[in-house]
């Protein structure tokens, strides 16, 4: 089994509406379920908005913490999860619903072993 | 009786593609396959070929695989000795031998790669063409092919692209990307922007002979015998698509003597099977529409616009009203055909100019039409186009 990073990518501002929202919130449990069901879901990580980050840079030796996110966009990383699967494919379809669950656009990196 | 070239040439993906099933690593499946034919070309001179060539070569691989994986599993190496414990006894050529060259195609063209990995990884591993041939044909330096052909294989292993062909619901996919990538490699030969004629013509023979392939590996797709009907069709006019100084000739000018009749016979042979079929797709119409000009002395426009139509209703686009515009203007008229292509936002692509500036010059807008050729030679992307482009500005009556 290889393991796969799913990271969801989430525009920044106001989240969907309420109505909206819960339908998506229904979709991804339903995902999640099915992935845990599986035996495929290893990590879970739902993240504050990129708003909240800090960035710690090495400079001279010393700690330079800047306001995040690291990189500057309308979109950024929201939650991500690590799952196991035989091989990219079987990774791709988890991939597949869960963009269709969350709305989102997800990208699928694979793990060192 | 077969050249050890021949051989390489017929086999070398069949061989590649059975080990990497064998060891599940491209790497040492292609080292192996050069060692047994580096082998076969210091033996067969004097031996002579053996009865099956491409056992002997699939089998000399192997033990050669097994030999580089014992010397590595000796000094520690965890994928080596996984990978020899996975090492077959004896080679099977039969059955699955024809189902490893297609894993191996959908690997190569995995939606993961980038287009122009694909096009590469097919070339190296299917068609046996080196990363110097590869880097040539594309006119990139070899550096850089090399380096793509290594971030494709490492991506494949990094990322576990798997090498099987692809479950039926994701098929339809899986295969139009196959064939966009045989498609490319076809184009990149036959309207190469520039680059020797002779790498370009075997670009275009090699997308066949994969084509063929394709369709002996996938018998009831109708939109593989499609590609390989066109770029069969496409293919049997390359003696008569440039003049004596390389300048195009355009298909109602062309010396249809000088057309390989084999391969027309063959192309529209498909298509009439394709007909028959009664399946439909962008390929097979495309092809069809290629029958039409291969047929008889002269192209029948009214078939050919009424293909085009089909063509609009299934897979509408630019490109696709442009050339339906051509065979309105030889049934209707330029003046009809230039209304349409004016209603088109293609003006970063040289033959929209090109064919504007033919219908204004037939509409005796002279003025015009220089203009649009000027644009046309501007944007075009080989030598035998911009001649011809120019030939044609320069045969416009002057004021």
């Amino acid at each position: 089994m290889k393991r796969y990073l799913l990271s969801i990518y989430q525009p920044d501002g106001e989240p969907p509406a309420p109505g909206d929202l819960a339908a998506i919130m229904r979709d991804v449990d339903a995902w999640d379920q099915e992935l845990k069901a599986a035996g495929a879901w290893v990590f879970t990580g739902r993240l504050h908005p990129a708003g909240t980050a800090t960035v710690v840079r090495p400079q001279n030796g010393r700690p330079l913490l800047t306001d995040g996110p690291y990189v500057e966009g309308k979109e950024h990383i929201g939650g991500f999860v690590v799952i196991q699967a035989p091989d990219l494919d079987a990774a791709l379809e988890w991939g597949r619903k869960a963009a269709l669950a969350t709305t989102l656009p997800i990208e699928v990196r694979p793990l060192q072993d | 009786m077969p050249t050890i070239e021949g051989v390489f040439r017929q086999e070398y993906g069949r061989a590649v593609a059975v080990l990497v099933r064998y060891f599940g690593d491209i790497d040492l499946a292609e080292e192996a396959v050069q060692d047994a034919f580096t082998e076969a070309t210091r033996r067969w001179p004097e031996t002579g070929m053996p009865p099956s060539p491409a056992g002997w070569i699939i089998t000399t691989a192997r033990n050669r695989a097994i030999d580089r994986l014992r010397r590595e599993s000796s000094r520690q190496d965890r994928h080596a000795q996984a990978a020899l414990l996975l090492a077959p006894d004896e080679p099977v050529l039969e059955g699955p031998v024809h189902d490893d060259r297609l894993r191996l195609i959908f690997t190569c063209c995995h939606p993961s790669l980038a287009p122009a990995a694909q096009v590469a990884l097919t070339l190296r591993l299917l068609g046996g063409l080196s990363t110097g041939e590869i880097a040539r044909a594309f006119l990139v330096p070899e550096a850089t092919m090399a380096q793509r052909l290594v971030r494709a294989k490492g991506k494949i292993r990094d990322a576990g692209i798997p090498y099987r062909v692809p479950r039926e619901a994701d098929l339809p996919d899986r295969l139009r990307a196959v064939l966009a990538v045989l498609y490319l490699i076809f184009n990149e030969g036959y309207a190469a922007s520039a680059g020797g004629r002779l790498v370009r013509e075997e670009l275009c023979a090699e997308a066949i002979r994969l084509g063929r392939l394709l369709a002996e590996l996938m018998p009831d797709e109708g939109e593989v015998w499609g590609l390989l009907a066109l770029m069969m069709l496409l293919h049997s006019r390359r003696a008569a698509r440039a003049d004596d100084h390389g300048r195009l000739v355009r298909l109602a000018e062309q010396d249809r003597a000088l057309w390989d009749r084999d391969l027309v016979a063959e192309g529209q042979a498909i298509v009439r099977a394709c007909l028959r079929r009664d399946q439909p797709g962008p390929y097979q119409i495309q092809a069809a529409i290629n029958a039409v000009h291969s047929d008889g002395p002269a192209t029948d426009w009214r078939q050919v616009l009424a293909l085009y139509d089909q063509l609009m209703a299934i897979a509408p686009g630019q490109v696709v009203a442009l050339n339906r515009a051509v065979a309105v203007a030889e049934v209707t008229g330029p003046a009809a055909a230039l209304e349409l292509v004016d209603e088109l936002d293609l003006g970063a692509f040289h033959l929209f100019h090109a064919i504007r500036a033919d219908l204004l010059r037939r509409l005796g807008r002279t003025g015009e039409a220089g203009t649009a050729y000027a644009a046309a030679i501007a944007l075009a992307g080989n030598d035998a186009e911009r001649s011809f482009l120019q030939s044609q500005a320069d045969s416009l009556p002057h004021h």
